[in-house]
Formats: C-alpha cells, structure tokens, sequence
C-alpha cells in the first residue's frame, strides 16, 4: 500500500517500522514517528471530523498543541478515550481512531443541515431562543442540545490504567526545549543547578527542527541534538520529552503532564499511563515559544487548509506533504520558508503577500527559486467542501478593504500565516499582567509576580541570535543566584535568515454581495459575523463578547483565535488592543486525564484505612464493616443469613441479658501529662476537675468558644501528673489540635504535654450483667467487686502475663468495663476474652448493636452532638460547672441559649409501637398542614429498642420536655413516610442509671 | 499551592498544615469578667482583610506545632512566618 503524500526521504520518521491502524474502520499504515495526523495526510484523509455548532467538514489545522479541529476518539490498550489531538497522539500499533461530532459518518453528516441554516444560528442563538416556554427546557430542549453537541464520548468503563503523582524540587524548570529553552537549560547546568528541562514534544529542539538555521556550523537539530545528549549526561538534569508544564499556580509551584506510556506497544504491568509532577521551582524559565496566528477569511475552515509552520513541519519532521498544489497565504515573511520547503521537495507553489512588492532576504531567495509570488494578494475564500480544490483570490487596493482584481485559482492546499504569538498562557497564570507590544502586535509578558522569566518567542523575540542569547544570559544569571556559581559560556555564533517587517492585516474583506462564514474560532464555530453581532447587541467587555460568542472557550483555549477576536473586536469599536484587553489565561494549558488527576487515589487508595488490631479476627467472623472516618469497624457479626437488623437486634439482646464484647481501639485516646494537668482539664471541660483521685475516671463535656458542645469522653487519672483522655472516633483528631491550641497559644504558662496514643492500646468493652463474673475470670488474682472496683473505678492488672489497664466506664448503660493492651497484645486479649466468655454466653457485638444501647439508654453521641446543641439542649446541663470558667462557659449566657421552648433532647416512640422512624424525620404538628410545614424539631438517632421490643428514637425538639405524653408525626420525604409518634423522655431504659452501679 | 517556612521544620508544602484563622485576637485572660461586647468580638468578629493578615496554621503532618504567618490574602505571597511565641513585625 503506497502513502501518496509521503516524501521519499524527509523527516525524522523511522521508516524501517510500519505502523498499521485503523481510522473510521480503515486499515491504514504509518511510521513509528508519526502522529495520527501526520499518518493520515500521508495517506491522503484530511476530512477528519465535523465542526461543533454547523458539523461543517474539518480537516487539520496544525501539527501541535495548537490544532483546534483534528478531535478524535481514540481506542488503543482496550480503553476509549474522546477529544484526543490527532496532532499530538503518536502513532502506536492497534490504535484505532473515529471521528466525532457526526452522525452517521463524517462523510454523510446528517447534523450538517445546520450549516445551510446557519442564519438561524447566530451567537446567542440557544440563550434567545431556548428560554420559552420555560417548562420546555427540562424534557425538550436541554436533551436535545444535549445530543446534537458535544463532542466525544465519554467512557464508562472502569479506567484499569495506572497513573501515578510525582513531587519533584529543582532550582531551575524549563518549559520547551526551543533555542532559548535549550540554552538557559544548558547555562543552569553548567552552574551546578539542579534543573528540569520538560519538553511537550516527543522530540527535543523545538523550532530548531523544521527552521533552516545552522549553530556553529551545525544545522539546527543537531545543535538541538549535541545540548540535548550533553544534558542528558549531566547528573544534576531531568530532561523530559513528552511532557506538558500545564499549570502555574502559587509560590512557583508548577503542573507537568508526562505521557509515559501511551506511544509504547508493550509496557510493564507497573508502567503508569500518565505522571502528574509537581514541581516546586526555585525560578522558572518559560521558553514556550509562539503559535502561529491565522488571516481570517471566507470558508477557512475547510480542510485542506493549514498554519504555514505546520505544512512545514509535516514536511521536514513526518516527511508529509499537506497538498501538492500548494496556495501559501500570509502577511510576514515566515511563510515563505514554507514555500522553500515545498519547492525543495518539487512542489510548486504561491505565495499570496498581502504586503506591497517589496525585497528581503527571504523574498529574494524566493524570487530566485523561481517561485510564484503575488503581492498586495489575499485570499477571500477557499472553494471545496470536504476539501480545498480551488480558491478564489484578490489583488487589494491600497487601502486594502476593496479589489482591484479578483480571479479564481485551483489548489490543494492553502497555508496560511498571520505572524506569530507569543505563548503567555503560564506567564499569565502566575500573575504576570501582560503588556501588549505594538512591534508584534501582540501580548508579552510584562511586570513579574513569580519567579518566572520568559525567554526566546514566549517573550516576543523572533529571531534565533536573540532567543538563544536571552536564553544564555538568564539560565546563567538566574542559576548563579541559587548555586553561586558562574561559568563562561560563550554565545555560539548563528547563522539565519533575516526577516523583513510583517502587515498589520488579519481579516480578508468580502467582496460585494459575498457572504462565507470566516471563521475566528474554529473549535466553537464562532465567526467574524457573530462577533459583529455581539458588538451590535451592546457586549463591550472581552470578557462578555468570549462568553456571549464562546470565542476562544474550546479545549484549545483560543490559541489561534484570542488575538485575532481582539483585532477585530478593536477594528469594530475604534480601539487599539491594549484597550480591549485580553481574556483571562487558566489552566490546564492543554486538556490532561482525569486518570492523571486522580493519580493512585482510587478504590483502596482513596483514602488510607485504618485497622485495629482485632481486625483479622472480625474478618474471620463475618464481620460486616462500616467506615467511621478512616477506620473500619464492625458493624455487625454476621449468623447465617441474618439481615443488618436481626443481627444488630440479637447482639444488643445479649448484652442486656448476657455479656458481650466490642471493640472500641478507635476511640480517640490522648495522654495528657504535666503538673498543670488538672488546671489544663479543669479549663477544657465544662466539670470540675481538680479534686478527682488517682484510680478515677470521670465523664467530661467540652464545649467550643461559642458554647456549643465538641465532645464528650472520659478521662483518667492515672496517676498524681498523669491523664488519659478518651474522645469519640470522629473527633480524635480535632480535639487534639483543640488541645494543643490552647497549650501553645493561649496558656503557654500551663505546664502540660498531649499526645495522641490511640494507635498505641487496642480497647475492648465488656458490657451485659455477666460481665463482672466474665472480668473475674480473665483477672482471676484482682477483686473486682462493686467496692474494689466500682463504676468509673481504674486499676491496672495483667492480662494474661501482659500489662494491661481496666477502666469501669460504660457506653451501653450496663455494667460494664473497658480493657485496654498495648495494640500489639490486642488480637491475644481479644481471643482471650472470647475463649473465657463462651460460659457466660459472650457475644461480639458491632456498632450497630452498639448504638441501639446507647440510644435506648438515651445517651448522646455524633447525631446529637451535631455542632449546633449546647449542653442543656441535650440535657447534660448538670455537667456544667457554676462555680469555675472553663472554654465556652460566657457564651452560655448568650440569650438565644437561654429562650423559653428551647431546643431540648426527647424520646419518641411510635403510637403504633412497630414503624421504625426514620433518621432525619421532621417533627410537626400537623402531617397535612400546607407547606412550609413548621418545624418543631427532628429525629437525630433511631433504633429498636431491645428492652421494650418496639422502635424508639432520639429527637431534638423545641420545648422538649415539656412535650412530653403529646402526639405529633414523623415526616420523612425522603422515605415518604410519616409516622404518628409520642414524645417520651429520652432515658427509656434504666433511667436512673442502676444498672452501670450494680 | 503554598509552601509555608515552618520556624520548626523549615519550607514545607501547605498539605502538611491546616488553617487556624485570625492570629491577632486574643481570648480574655481565664477566670476573669468580660464584658458581653468583648466576648463576642473575641467569639465571632474577624476582620476580612484584602491584604496583609497575620493568621495562625498548625503544622499536623509535621512537628505539631501552632504558628504564625503573614500572608497577603489577595496573592497568597507569605512575607514572614514565626514562632506564636514570637511577634510579626
């Protein structure tokens, strides 16, 4: 199979490896080297997909980052990925690439009706038309717009690729390895700097490869070649091919993205696909380069027209020519190194210069060639609709808005050249405000905010001399700050064309009684006429013209369109550019993956997880876990093929008949040592402190500043210095920073030490009616009557040879204890209790079990101590000491806390002693009152209560207790249920507390 | 994202720290009387500064410690960070 737009021997392609692909079902060939675009010009495809708003044809427009149509879907290591950059995927064997945007086929797209209706689509088409009836939206218009937009399609299997984050530190990174890139890299190093040179392309050199300059006496690439290798080799350089700097944020900390793998045919099972790098830089070169700028005209977007550069680099890097009857269409003289290129290859092409007949360098190597050149010429539109084959051309008048002479031309290809601009895209991201040049006519940076310094064609400095001397100079002088070292390098000698003065001209006229759309921003379909209508309908601000006309809001963020939107928006309203203003740069610079955000923080390693040192054993015993911050516990031990509620109703019986064991290791446990201990605890609790013994445990409340509740938990005094504070799961954490505040900033004088210890001890409770004859059994030598060790007693014993400390403190509202072992003894203590507890009938039980203990005993946990409840609201006022202050103790005062019918904590139970009562449920009067409904308050915790057999619930009611024996219901939309229910008080079980004393 | 000169660990990344809001208020001295007006400015108000703002981070996935630093909440640029024991100029 022949490649009919393949050169015989240009490019930097490895012909000696054929490359097969399929492109729309096709099967196709190309070289390793190739991209998918450069592989299917050389076949000859240009129309590769349909435009987004008119699903006009579209063919490619560039051969890089800048390519605004060429949007494929891609299917290559069994995954599908949509809006991939033909221009930018490599070629890689298998790959199989569709067009998007079409329906059924690029060829025959039924969605290009829009084209010919296209006066009914102008900007601000959907805002004006789609607003009424307004009831249509929903189910007509939204899914209509919906499917006739868009363009790829998302996969929705499961990414099994691997993509992984990288933290990097240098003192210098460089963005492009272009001349200016290549020489500050190379500067820096020979300085010692520990520099990152990262370069989007496969292949290094920028610029260098396609222009016909020579570097002391060696060619451009490979001069590019000689750095690159000596870099390379240098122990203090990264060198980064197929990476994207994508993202400047604060503190010059910088965003790559590293193709790592998706050109490879083979990797290895722990290749990742992508690599995020976070880099933090000490200085940031920005050697970025430019973009070339297309002259609008008529019908510009068929395919078969391309940027200048990029006809030229499909030449000399892919050996591809873009079209054999070449139209070169500019207004500087870069373009004409294209129309060399052509000619070199034996293709004849002209040049339309929009400029008056005048000489340069260029022009008159041109003119020696023998090549066609037509100045004062444009383009005013291009024939063709899936492919350029003729275009009609004009002889301008000096004011350049009318014709002398128009005539028809037949090509195949139109290349077309603006001038160039400047990539600013990072520069504008750090917070460089940029400064318009008039001499490019175009945007550069200006005053710094980061340490960033943009070198070569990124700061508007065209010429190859230049670039590689401010790129000499300021890898040199920026690294020698850092290393404090300088060596000489001297600026290698340059041998380049020079360039004559460019045309302001950026937009071809239209004949009278012509109308083609000319299209600014190609990727979101926006032309020079509804730009024209924004203006007409009063948007002035940039801002406001880019949102009302999308112009420049595509995934190519308007890189070949923002500045010529500008001319035009200044053309039409009298301005110059600078006054216009630009539209604001963000990142990401070019799209990256999802899959290379995310990194390894999927599944499992989303978050870590934290095991207790019974784990395994709950795992054995079917244990069903629930996550409680990053901890997983059980929540139920699974029988047969009992359901979450049989099991947790069976667990919760057990303990109040038996004995049962929990494991409670997640409790957060603080260690609290000083002589100011008891001062400390005395200021952080809403109780006293200072009198509690050595041997004691005592119930402690804390409150936040504004009064309301943090957390409760137990602390012990272990000994006369010695504290050891228990917090719920949930709020280890911050009560440890709460703590630690108040010990370093607001009372440094207090002379106390915190530290965590809950990965320290593994806890078990031991809790039912049995459980003292259970615990005399696991410590047959210690007296564990109710007078040796009554309720909140401690004492230290051992375990079965180890070390062990027995709290009596109970959750459950049972006799009970809690035993902690250092963690590694944990799973021992664990079975030990096990094995002993079988006489006593001990059952494990879950959370689930665990809350309907507390529940029913109506103490308060995470539901009611939500952040809004202050200690009376949940009736723990009696913990709340008159006579000392403490943290929180003034807000207490504040006179929302203390209305008549506040909030108060209330039992309810349902009249029909058998619904269950939703969690969340509103509290009204009235089930069927019109809405909004009043509220009177809601359910917070619920559960079956297993002393009473029927359901029972926690609710926050205002004037709760005084509620209490009336009827109300249950409201849950959510569950659509409501539920007649009777406030009762929330101590439905023992409520004198006669079961943890007995 | 902000790199914080811990005066303990020295420049580390803002992931090991987490906010602890306006550095300059200061809580009434414990035990003693305070006025309700005082108490709620110590409670509740905050200036909202654009600007220079000296506030406190805490450094938990480092060396634990409170600390301060003066940041400009428009750009982010941090001028100073020190010990809470320490006064920002």
């Amino acid at each position: 199979m022949s490649q009919p737009f393949r050169l015989n021997k240009e490019g930097l392609i490895n012909r000696n490896k054929k490359i097969s692909f399929t492109f729309n079902g096709k099967k196709l060939f190309g070289y390793e080297g190739d991209t998918i675009a450069s592989a299917l010009i050389a076949n000859g495809i240009h129309l590769v997909g349909r435009s987004f708003k008119y699903h006009r044809p579209r063919g490619f427009f560039g051969a890089g980052v800048e390519e605004p149509n060429a949007k494929l879907q891609v299917e290559f290591n069994g995954h599908s990925e949509p809006n991939v950059n033909a221009t930018e995927m490599e070629l890689v064997e298998g790959l199989s690439a569709t067009s998007q945007n079409c329906w059924p086929s690029v060829n025959f797209d039924v969605g290009a009706i829009n084209n010919f209706l296209k006066m009914f689509f102008p900007a601000g088409f959907y805002y004006k038309t789609f607003m009424w009836p307004k009831s249509f939206w929903y189910k007509i218009y939204e899914p209509f717009i919906r499917k006739a937009a868009g363009l790829g399609v998302a996969s929705i299997e499961k990414d099994k690729e691997r993509y992984e984050h990288k933290f990097e530190y240098c003192d210098l990174l460089v963005t492009g390895s272009g001349p200016s890139g290549l020489a500050s890299a190379y500067a820096a190093a020979k300085n010692g700097a520990k520099v990152i040179l990262a370069e989007d392309k496969p292949r290094f050199g920028g610029t260098l490869l396609t222009d016909d300059v020579s570097i002391d006496n060696l060619s451009g690439k490979d001069w590019a070649e000689k750095i690159i290798t000596e870099l390379k080799s240098m122990p203090n350089v990264t060198v980064k091919n197929r990476s994207q700097v994508f993202g400047y944020y604060d503190h010059n900390m910088l965003v790559m993205f590293e193709r790592v793998s998706d050109h490879l045919e083979t990797k290895s099972k722990f290749t990742p696909r992508q690599r995020l790098w976070y880099i933090r830089a000490k200085e940031t070169i920005l050697s970025t380069g430019s973009i070339e700028r297309p002259i609008v005209f008529g019908n510009n977007d068929t395919p078969g027209i391309f940027l200048s550069a990029a006809a030229k680099e499909y030449m000399k890097v892919y050996g591809v020519l873009v079209g054999k009857k070449p139209l070169i269409f500019t207004n500087n003289d870069s373009a004409y190194e294209t129309a060399l290129e052509f000619k070199k290859n034996n293709v004849e092409p002209i040049i339309l210069d929009t400029r008056e007949e005048h000489s340069s360098e260029l022009i008159d190597e041109a003119k020696s060639k023998g090549i066609d050149i037509r100045f004062s010429h444009g383009v005013i539109v291009a024939n063709g609709y899936k492919k350029v084959k003729s275009a009609k051309i004009g002889k301008l008048n000096k004011d350049k808005n009318s014709f002398e002479k128009i005539e028809t031309v037949d090509c195949d290809c139109i290349c077309v050249s603006g001038f160039w601009t400047p990539s600013v895209h990072l520069a504008s991201q750090s917070g460089n405000k940029l400064k318009y040049e008039e001499k490019i006519d175009a945007f550069i940076p200006d005053k710094k905010k980061q340490h960033e310094t943009s070198v070569g064609a990124a700061n508007g400095s065209f010429t190859l001399e230049e670039s590689l001397k401010h790129g000499f100079e300021n890898g040199s002088n920026l690294s020698a700050k850092i290393t404090e070292t300088k060596t000489e390098i001297s600026i290698p000698n340059v041998n380049e064309k020079k360039y004559g003065a460019h045309d302001k001209f950026w937009c071809m006229p239209l004949p009278k009684n012509e109308n083609p759309k000319r299209f600014v921003d190609f990727q979101n379909d926006v032309s020079v006429s509804d730009i024209e209508i924004a203006l007409r309908e009063g948007y002035r601000s940039i801002e406001h013209v880019k949102r009302y006309t999308t112009l420049g809001m595509a995934t190519d963020q308007g890189r070949t369109s923002n500045l010529n939107g500008l001319q035009l928006v200044s053309n039409i309203e009298n301005k110059i550019v600078p006054e216009v203003g630009h539209t604001t740069f963000r990142p990401p610079f070019t799209p990256i993956t999802i899959g290379t955000i995310v990194g390894r923080e999927v599944g499992m390693e989303y978050m870590p997880t934290r095991k207790t040192p019974m784990h395994e054993w709950h795992e054995k015993n079917n244990a069903v876990f629930v996550d409680a911050g990053a901890w997983k516990r059980p929540r139920y031990y699974k029988q047969g093929n009992e359901t979450l509620f049989e099991a947790s109703k069976r667990e919760a019986k057990n303990v109040r008949e038996n004995v049962g064991i929990c494991d409670v290791t997640t409790l957060g446990k603080i260690d609290i040592k000083g002589p100011d201990a008891a001062e400390f605890l005395n200021r952080v609790y809403t109780n006293a402190w200072m009198k509690l013994p050595v041997g004691k445990a005592r119930y402690g409340l804390m409150l936040r500043e504004d009064g309301i509740v943090m957390d409760d938990g137990t602390t012990t005094r272990i000994s006369e210095n010695h504290y050891h504070m228990t917090t719920t799961t949930a709020q280890a954490a911050n009560v440890l920073s709460h703590l630690e505040y108040y010990l370093q900033i607001v009372w440094p004088e207090l002379n106390v030490n915190v530290v965590s210890t809950t990965e320290q001890w593994a806890g078990a409770a031991i809790a039912g009616p049995k459980s003292r004859d259970m615990l005399s059994k696991l410590y047959p030598d210690l007296d564990v009557s109710n007078d040796a060790l009554p309720f909140m007693g401690y004492k230290e014993a051992e375990f079965f040879g180890v070390p062990s400390r027995i709290f009596r403190i109970s959750f459950s509202g049972e006799l009970a204890y809690e035993i902690n072992v250092k963690s590694d003894h944990g799973l021992f203590m664990w079975e030990k209790m096990m094995e002993v507890g079988k006489e006593f009938g001990n059952q494990p039980y879950g959370t689930e079990a665990l809350s309907t203990l507390r529940i029913e005993m109506g103490h308060v946990a995470g539901p009611e101590l939500d952040g809004r409840t202050i200690p009376s609201d949940v009736s723990l006022n009696g913990l709340v000491s008159k006579k000392k202050d403490f943290i929180g103790k003034n807000s207490l005062g504040r006179e929302a806390f203390n209305v008549e019918r506040r909030q108060k904590i209330v039992g309810l139970i349902p009249i029909d002693r058998k619904s269950s009562i939703p969690e969340g449920s509103h509290i009204v009067q009235d089930q069927n009152a019109k809405l909004p409904n009043p509220k009177l308050g809601h359910v917070s915790s619920s559960c079956w209560s297993v002393e009473n057999n029927n359901p029972f619930s926690l609710a926050i009611m205002k004037d709760g207790k005084n509620m209490i024996g009336k009827k109300f219901f249950a409201v849950s939309p959510l569950k659509n249920k409501s539920i007649e229910v009777e406030v009762i008080s929330s101590h439905y079980v023992d409520p004198e507390g006669k079961r943890v004393r007995s | 994202m902000l790199y914080i000169k811990c005066p303990y660990c020295g420049l580390r990344a803002q992931k090991e720290f987490s906010y602890g809001g306006d550095a300059t208020v200061k809580r009434p001295n414990i035990n003693e009387e305070v006025s309700s007006e005082e108490w709620d400015n110590f409670v509740y108000m905050r200036k909202s500064p654009r600007g220079k703002h000296v506030e406190l981070w805490q450094h938990i996935a480092g060396c634990r410690q409170w600390i301060k630093v003066q940041r400009d909440t428009a750009t982010h640029e941090i001028f100073q960070t020190a010990k809470v024991t320490e006064e920002i100029r």
